[in-house]
């Protein structure tokens, strides 16, 4: 299999986690507006605070939902250079794969940083 | 306002700026936040977690369309994305303790600055010798050009990765893909093809943002409530903006895209100023 070959597949993949991504987006955003949509918003302020894995303690089901699509989305490029690792592998370049592997542990320093 | 009259203006918008960010190639994920904090009166960090969401799905989305022309550098792509995440890991951290309006002069600045980047042609490139660095590390390339494989030296690794920290720290503190650096970065500095360095730099912009998201919903920026009009917003609008790619004549549109980022640009750092934001 040709790099351009692997690339193209990687691509189709990546548009399908987005498209996966935003149909559960968009779920989540009808219930969540058929439920709490008479509310009144209140985004001017902020309420946040920390908030552990798996990210959607505290919130309404719906909300939870939403999270849950937002979730899959951010794990499309985390995907994209798991990905890019098997290829150098293939390719029995080290050097990539170190390179790839630092990415991976900084991406995994972020997402698993609230253990 | 009702939550949902409120989201269905903020994916409106959102759906404009996604639309006219692609169409005129400058993002729409940096003038979500703008929009979001000073015309609908959202907190800052809120819209910074909705903008870095949105950001992502645009990168994520348009790969396919960026694989297929065969331009971008997976190896200068990758080894420069242990500069860009690193630098976000640190910007993220930095959004909880440097204060709103201090983030909303920089915002402003950053503004600035890519309003004037579209503005102005990118200065010719003179010819250079290549980097051993990039030679060791396989980063020289190929790319299809009209009359066949145009190949190309990478130069200046080391300039090129410190830059990329800085795009990576600014993308982290605020929540955008800082595409435009990204590109100078590669382009003026490695002198990496143009259109080589805005391939491998779509590739950059999500997996940037997503060493950032994991310390964004730490820290609760990521509400759903408002993610989810944005998101679904630009991401419609900047598909339908690339779909209209190449046959529109964007030359008018982009100055005019321009002039309004200048204009937030301005109003951001005004309301940082005159402490309108908190």
């Amino acid at each position: 299999m040709t790099d351009f070959r692997l690339e193209q597949i990687v691509g189709n993949l990546l548009r399908a986690g987005v498209v996966l991504a935003a149909a559960v987006v968009l779920a989540g955003g009808v219930w969540y507006l058929a439920a709490e949509g008479g509310s009144v918003e209140d985004y001017h302020a902020f309420h946040g605070g920390y908030r552990a894995m798996p990210w959607t303690q505290g919130l309404s089901p719906a909300l939870a939902t939403i999270q849950i699509g937002l979730l899959l989305l951010i794990a499309t490029p985390v995907a994209r250079v798991v990905f890019s690792m098997v290829a150098f592998g293939l390719e029995r370049d080290r050097v990539y794969v170190g390179i790839t592997v630092v990415v991976l542990a900084i991406l995994g320093y972020s997402l698993a940083f609230s253990f | 306002m009702t939550v949902a009259s409120f989201s269905g203006v903020v994916m409106l918008v959102s759906a404009l700026a996604g639309f006219l960010g692609a169409l005129t190639g400058l993002g729409g994920g940096v003038v979500v936040t703008p929009v979001l904090t000073l015309l609908l009166g959202v907190d800052m960090h809120y819209a910074m977690g909705a903008s870095l969401v949105s950001v992502i799905a645009t990168s994520s989305g348009a790969a396919a369309a960026y694989v297929k022309e065969g331009y971008s550098n997976v190896r200068a792509g990758m080894l420069l994305e242990i500069a860009t995440t690193a630098g976000a890991v640190v910007g993220a951290h930095l959004t909880s303790t440097v204060p709103v309006p201090v983030l909303a002069i920089v915002f402003g600045a950053v503004l600035l600055y890519s309003a004037w980047h579209s503005m102005t042609e990118l200065p010719a490139r003179s010819a250079a010798a290549g980097d051993p660095l990039a030679e060791r590390l396989k980063l020289n390339g190929a790319f299809p050009g009209p009359t066949g494989v145009v190949a190309y030296q990478v130069t200046r690794v080391k300039a090129g990765f410190g830059l990329m920290t800085v795009a990576g720290l600014i993308s982290g503190l605020l929540g955008i893909g800082s595409g435009a650096m990204k590109v100078v970065a590669m382009d003026q500095v490695m002198r990496i093809p143009f259109k080589v360095s805005t391939a491998t730099s779509n590739f950059m912009i999500g997996v940037t943002a997503a060493a950032s998201a994991g310390i964004y919903l730490r820290h609760g920026y990521i509400h759903p409530g408002l993610a989810m009009p944005v998101m679904l917003g630009v991401l419609g609008g900047s598909l339908m903006g690339a779909r209209l790619l190449g046959r529109a004549k964007v030359r008018v549109l982009r100055r005019l895209f321009a002039v309004v980022i200048a204009i937030m640009a301005v109003e951001m750092v005004y309301s940082g100023v005159s402490g309108g934001m908190r």
